[in-house]
């Protein structure tokens, strides 16, 4: 990871910019729980709808090590390299 | 996770300094007072400062300060609640949760760590305390939730943790730290955040940005100045980002400082230079040893590319404007057609070249200074080709004909100019023994029209009105007018190759109160 020191005024957050979306949901859709609890309980839900609407779709599971800190380098390259689209999951 | 509780003296409500350790076992918990946890717990934390209050101390640190006033008020503890709103000791125990309970022995060391609250472990707690100081907490543990998560501890909210990172390492900067992903090409984000002129930029790491630092004697938190059009902060550690992004070397910072102190006027006005329609430009002149020391180029091609002195200094003060003052084009900087020089346009005189005074000298510093001259300018180098003439009035005349083009040929009293003699045009003078005064006074003389010659006609409709001039006397309109509303609206500097006879001509913008002045300024941190 490379950290930039930011040149500007600071008065606007910084905003990237976010992939093409895609005209319909094909290939492999990941399903990221941040380890809050019941996160499962909302995936599995949705999981479970979206495999009815989408038999040609496969779903993949993955999780934080925990909520408080940010997804692990390896774990978000290999949710980048299995799917073609993410869910992520808060609770609360 | 390795959550350690550093020794602390923090004041208390009263304002007193309750330090830690002390003679007794101790609890700490660190709290804030919009959590709903914090506010579960802190009926525990009262009960517990009654039961134990004799043989514990017992520190409630607040990461806010009104947090202090909200939870006495609400809960009346049997102890006063510490202000931890600088949120060292948040930061230094290493928490991301509030509440976070600490027990620890006398000497300090870790017992419990508790986060969060979980009942059990609470309740465990409780008869361990019980155990030792035979007394009980009233808490009525069943109608307590089994289980209550903790909200984020303020220390690691994004946007304060590098601030506390960067104190509690000693650490000189302060700017918002941007993570770019191992993925993600810095090159192409810096473009997509709008940070970048056009060019490539250096990514601003922070090792690079300490290095820049290290080329400037002053504070990096030291505020240079606001500039405009959003009255950005510019600190010296947003100059050194900016500068390594521009290519920059750390010696070549307090020029870039004290250009950003020269532009930041009310006289230059770095505003209406921006955002004119017309296209203007800061155009720097550097002067004194700061020239050698630094490598900048007077010589060969010194308006042009491939030194990188004089090509990152002015770039850099361009990001500058753009990152930290907010111009940008399309927004507040409205030029019709843009200028090259918006990029970067900054050199330094010939000095040894020039047989006169040197331009600070002129405007009023001692030769061994450095200084650092801003002109604004529209248009430019124009080039002035005179190949020929062998004197020196012959040769100035040439200068005034080329610099009647300013804005338009009737554009009389409207500008100034910054003329860079080329040292074969300056042979040429100094065989004539031509003053710059004299070289002034002739580019007046043969540029002063009768005030009827620059009216609107047929063959160009700009100029003074026709009814204007129809309400004149017939002497009136044969006063002439020279070029320049003064002599002193000519500025001259020496630079170039001393091969070649082609001067050149930066044409000005609206001068004076209404618009923009030189400025000069010393460079004072060498």
């Amino acid at each position: 990871m490379t950290i930039l020191l930011d040149p500007t005024n600071e008065r606007i957050p910084v905003a990237r910019s976010i992939a093409p979306r895609p005209a319909a949901i094909t290939g492999s859709v990941g399903f990221l729980d941040i380890s809050k609890p019941r996160g499962n309980v909302l995936i599995n839900r949705l999981e479970t709808l979206l495999a009815q609407r989408l038999p040609q779709v496969t779903f993949n599971r993955y999780a934080k090590p925990t909520f408080t800190k940010p997804a692990p380098d390896a774990l978000r390259r290999q949710i980048n390299a299995e799917n073609d689209f993410v869910i992520e999951a808060l609770a609360d | 996770m390795s959550m350690v509780l550093p020794p602390f003296s923090l004041k208390n409500g009263r304002g007193e300094n309750i330090s830690f350790p002390s003679t007794k076992a101790t609890l700490t918990c660190v709290v804030k007072e919009d959590c709903p946890t914090c506010r579960e717990v802190m009926p525990l934390l009262v009960a517990f400062g009654h039961a134990f209050g004799a043989d514990l101390d017992l520190h409630i640190l607040s990461q806010t300060e009104a947090g202090i006033g909200v939870l006495e008020d609400a809960y009346s503890p049997p102890f006063s609640m510490l202000d931890d709103a600088s949120l060292k000791v948040s930061f230094a125990s290493d928490i991301d949760t509030v509440p976070t309970l600490f027990y620890s022995d006398v000497q300090g060391r870790p017992l419990t760590t508790l986060v969060g609250f979980v009942r059990d472990e609470w309740q465990q707690l409780a008869a361990e305390l019980a155990d030792k100081t035979g007394q009980t907490a009233a808490i009525d543990w069943e109608v307590l939730p089994q289980w209550r998560p903790g909200c984020g501890s303020l220390s690691v909210d994004p946007a304060i943790a590098d601030r506390l990172r960067a104190q509690s390492q000693n650490s000189p900067l302060r700017a918002r730290r941007i993570e770019i992903g191992s993925q993600d090409d810095e090159f192409e984000f810096m473009f997509d955040q709008g940070f970048s002129d056009g060019l490539p930029l250096v990514p601003p790491t922070p090792e690079r940005v300490l290095r820049m630092l290290a080329g400037s004697s002053r504070d990096p938190q030291e505020v240079l100045a606001l500039m405009p059009p959003n009255m950005g902060e510019v600190t010296v550690e947003k100059v050194a980002i900016n500068a390594v992004m521009a290519g920059c070397k750390p010696e070549y910072m307090p020029v870039i400082n004290t250009i950003v102190q020269a532009i930041c006027t009310d006289a230059h006005n770095i505003h209406g230079v921006m955002a004119t329609t017309m296209g203007a430009s800061p155009v720097v002149v550097v002067n004194g040893p700061i020239r050698e020391q630094i490598g900048m180029n007077m010589k060969l091609g010194a308006l042009g590319q491939g030194n990188r002195a004089n090509a990152t200094i002015g770039r850099a003060v361009r990001l500058l404007i753009r990152n930290v003052g907010g111009a940008q084009p399309g927004g507040t900087e409205r030029s019709t057609l843009g200028n090259p020089m918006k990029f970067t346009m900054c050199f330094a005189e010939w000095e040894e070249r020039n047989p006169w005074s040197p331009l600070h000298v002129d405007r009023g510093f001692a030769a061994e200074d450095s200084v650092v001259s801003v002109f604004t300018m529209t248009s430019g180098p124009s080039l002035i080709v005179d190949q020929d003439s062998r004197t020196g009035s012959g040769l100035a005349g040439t200068m005034g004909l080329c610099l009647e083009s300013a804005f338009n040929p009737k554009a009389h009293y409207a500008t100034d100019c910054l003329l860079v003699v080329v040292p074969e045009h300056v042979d040429t003078f100094v065989r004539d023994n031509y003053s710059k005064s004299d070289i002034r006074r002739r580019i007046q003389e043969v540029t002063a029209r009768p005030i009827k010659a620059l009216v609107a006609d047929e063959i160009s409709g700009t100029g003074i009105k026709a009814s204007v001039a129809a309400a004149m006397s017939a002497e009136a309109l044969e006063k002439r007018l020279p070029k320049f509303r003064s002599d002193d609206d000519i500025h001259i500097v020496v630079a170039g190759a001393d091969a070649g006879k082609f001067s050149g001509a930066f044409h000005g913008w609206a001068t004076g109160e209404i618009g923009s002045m030189p400025v000069s300024r010393k460079i004072e941190e060498l």
